[in-house]
């Protein structure tokens, strides 16, 4: 039995996966679905946002996120602006919401929002009235990346439901793995996570997944492998020895890829250490569907714009 | 000769067993009679009637900022605080700027309680010098100057060592260390409690243990060197377990427990999505630990309730939860916030929650205060239990507004604050 989706997404923001209904999770993605249509067209450019503004304000080191959300944009016909902290009045002292009520001040109708600590693109939401979207906030939540895994994850095996999960690697530090058992729990998927014990949150199996202690365990007959990056410049604290022992332990080998089911997909959000969280076989295999996550995430972003703005039935059409 | 007469209201004081309707004569600045009526015609008068008669609140937990940090709060505004809030005594934390770990920081803070004139204001002392965990701070310059207490307050005592050279030095002065125990490595970077909301909030956890393991030190400590040891907001199971098991033992240890720790969770966090005025340490605790510390106050393990009125700038709060200051204001909220969880909800006597605000305190700091017997300081709080009021943060005599309180309905609170005989605050009518 599907999700039905709904029929709007009546909400100003997205700020995760948390807030959103079923119904919500597959009308966008049901919508993104159409969206990368567009990017198969000689003009690969729809005027769904013409004469809306978007700021991506970058308030955390991103290229592959940034720019997706640059091409979803400009794909929609969108104006764009994008700038990092480093370039910013931030780095002037000013605060968070002072930059952000300055940027409002201009009127946009969007601000895209990458922050490194949890719970900003919330507070912005609060008090501004643009939408916000969350491109990823601290250790919290990264809802596009969520719904272009799901989005990948059903363009190949036609539904989410049912689908065994295995996420492994630094669940901590780690957004992506938040919002991804948020998101495919809800969608009916079995979700299994793994990574040493110090690296495992307190309380995480209440997002709705199942804690192993081994990689073997959690991919055993998985349907997909999703790897999280190690964040080596987040490992300051004593959580593992060695990348070394790390490798040894954890990451995806060609060996441990067998113990999954045969056609079992191989996900990454990237950026990857290579030799580190996934060995470059694996990375490269026939069963890596990878750079397919990049692709799919400029149409889920597309979607996500498209739906905020409040659109919804045909979004193709010229 | 300055005299009032309290009227018509119901005194509960329970370092003399009473509660009864019976009128107090104050004279001179001291209590001169009790009886179930007393006639004085020269004296002004203070009609109780429909309200509780009690000896003075004393909250021995607050940051009044001053000197330093005048833009949060300054021993004026936050002694208005206090006498707003029914306090008519408290003890403030040295982690001012300069610090208060010499006799003259401390006589500054006494001047400047007296020029005020409204509550009581007894310093608390530095254990080091400059907070800094290092070495002892002038323990007994502070204690002839009037420091009743000694505490690094906003960081815990590091050091094994210097903690244990403290609690013995302590003794020739017969004054408490006050410790905020939390082991710093554990505690980390740490923004909330650790567990299943943090988790969920992407914030990073501040663990049980982190106190539980510093409290169960500090008590080892207490009973090697016969100190007296006083923990400050204490959070957690295992941490009050720590301070049951060592009073058992006959160790001098005493605790306290504050308003919001006993009436607020971690859910608190999430279900404001992230709102800095829900960030203290101790952090707010699962439910699991806020049962246990409440069964603590209940089963008379905790000694006594105090605020950790921590007054910081609109400027700062505003700030992501992960860089905004820890703390919150208590001193108008507290009585109210406690009121209605201790006694309307889970029914402690009155008597009780009187003597966990009043003699408590008192006698754990040994202030003099909290009673009513004929000869002490007229230092007294009058309650209306019937008042139902919105908290109301526009409305604070504290310069600071952070409280997670804003908008609640609470039921039972102060209404008149008298200090040395004289009114220091009543609660205007509307």
């Amino acid at each position: 039995m599907s999700v039905q989706p709904a029929a709007r997404l009546r909400r100003k923001d997205l700020v995760g996966i948390d807030p959103l209904s079923a119904g919500e999770i597959q009308l966008i993605l049901d919508t993104a679905d159409q969206m990368r249509e567009i990017a198969a067209r000689p003009i690969k450019k729809v005027p769904a946002l013409r004469g809306k503004t978007v700021v991506n304000l970058f308030m955390e080191a991103s290229t592959r996120t940034r720019f997706s959300f640059e091409v979803a944009e400009k794909r929609l016909s969108a104006d764009s602006l994008s700038f990092s902290a480093a370039a910013s009045s931030v780095s002037k002292g000013e605060t968070l919401v002072d930059t952000a009520l300055n940027l409002e001040a201009m009127q946009p109708d969007f601000i895209v929002i990458r922050h490194v600590h949890a719970g900003a693109p919330h507070q912005l939401a609060r008090i501004l009235k643009s939408s916000v979207i969350n491109a990823g906030d601290g250790a919290h939540e990264h809802p596009t990346q969520a719904l272009l895994d799901a989005l990948t994850v059903r363009l190949h095996r036609g539904t989410l439901e049912g689908q065994v999960v295995a996420i492994v690697g630094d669940l901590q530090h780690s957004r992506v793995v938040r919002s991804n058992v948020l998101l495919l729990s809800r969608m009916g998927a079995k979700v299994r996570v793994a990574a040493p014990a110090s690296m495992v949150p307190v309380g995480i199996e209440s997002l709705g997944c199942e804690v192993h202690r081994r990689i073997e365990d959690a991919i055993a007959g998985a349907d997909v492998v999703m790897m999280l990056r190690i964040q080596l410049e987040r490992q300051g604290r004593m959580n593992f020895p060695t990348v070394r022992e790390y490798y040894d332990f954890f990451a995806l080998t060609p060996e441990r890829l067998k113990l999954a089911r045969k056609d079992c997909l191989v996900m990454h959000p990237g950026p990857m250490n290579r030799g580190v969280e996934i060995d470059s076989r694996v990375a490269d295999g026939p069963q890596s569907v990878i750079l397919e996550q990049v692709t799919n995430g400029v149409a889920v972003r597309m979607a996500v714009l498209y739906l905020l703005a409040g659109g919804h039935g045909e979004p193709t059409a010229d | 000769m300055s005299r009032l007469l309290i009227k018509h209201g119901r005194v509960v004081d329970p370092s003399q067993r009473l509660d009864e309707g019976l009128w107090v004569l104050i004279v001179d600045g001291k209590v001169a009679r009790l009886a179930e009526r007393i006639d004085d015609r020269e004296a002004e008068v203070l009609d109780a009637t429909g309200l509780v008669v009690a000896p003075g609140f004393v909250d021995v937990h607050t940051h009044l900022r001053e000197p330093g940090f005048e833009y949060k709060e300054t021993i004026a505004t936050g002694s208005a605080a206090a006498v707003a809030g029914g306090f008519t005594a408290v003890c403030c934390m040295p982690n001012t700027q300069p610090v208060n770990d010499t006799a003259a920081v401390t006589e500054f803070i006494r001047g400047r309680g007296a020029e005020a004139g409204l509550a009581r204001v007894y310093p608390i002392g530095a254990v080091s010098k400059g907070l800094q965990g290092e070495e002892l701070a002038e323990i007994g310059e502070m204690a002839r100057s009037g420091a009743v207490a000694f505490s690094d307050d906003g960081k815990p005592v590091r050091n094994a060592y210097l903690m244990r050279r403290a609690l013995e030095y302590a003794q020739l002065f017969d004054v408490p260390i006050v410790d905020h125990c939390e082991d710093p490595d554990l505690a980390g970077k740490g923004v909330m409690h650790e567990g299943a909301v943090a988790t969920r909030l992407g914030l990073r956890g501040i663990p049980a243990a982190a106190e539980e393991v510093a409290v169960a030190r500090d008590v080892l400590l207490a009973e090697l060197t016969g100190g007296r040891l006083h923990v400050a907001h204490l959070s957690t199971r295992g941490g009050l377990d720590r301070v049951r098991e060592a009073k058992g033992r006959g160790v001098a240890v005493t605790c306290e427990a504050t308003p919001h720790h006993l009436a607020l969770t971690d859910r608190a966090v999430a279900e404001s999505e992230y709102d800095t005025d829900t960030k203290m340490n101790p952090p707010l605790r699962s439910e699991d630990h806020v049962a246990a510390l409440l069964d603590g106050v209940l089963d008379g393990t905790v000694d006594c309730l105090a605020t950790d009125h921590a007054p910081h700038h609109a400027d700062e709060k505003v700030l992501e939860f992960d860089l905004a200051p820890f703390g919150i204001v208590g001193l108008e909220t507290a009585v109210p916030v406690t009121y209605d969880l201790l006694v309307r909800r889970h029914k402690l006597p009155l008597r009780r929650f009187v003597s966990l605000w009043s003699c408590n305190p008192a006698r754990v700091f040994r202030l003099g205060g909290g009673t009513l017997k004929v000869g002490s300081p007229a230092d007294i709080t009058l309650l209306d239990l019937e008042a139902r009021l919105t908290v109301n943060p526009d409305r604070f005599r504290s310069r600071s507004r952070n409280t997670p309180f804003a908008g609640q309905r609470l039921k039972g609170w102060p209404a008149v604050t008298v200090v040395g005989g004289k009114v220091a605050w009543r609660r205007e009518r509307r």
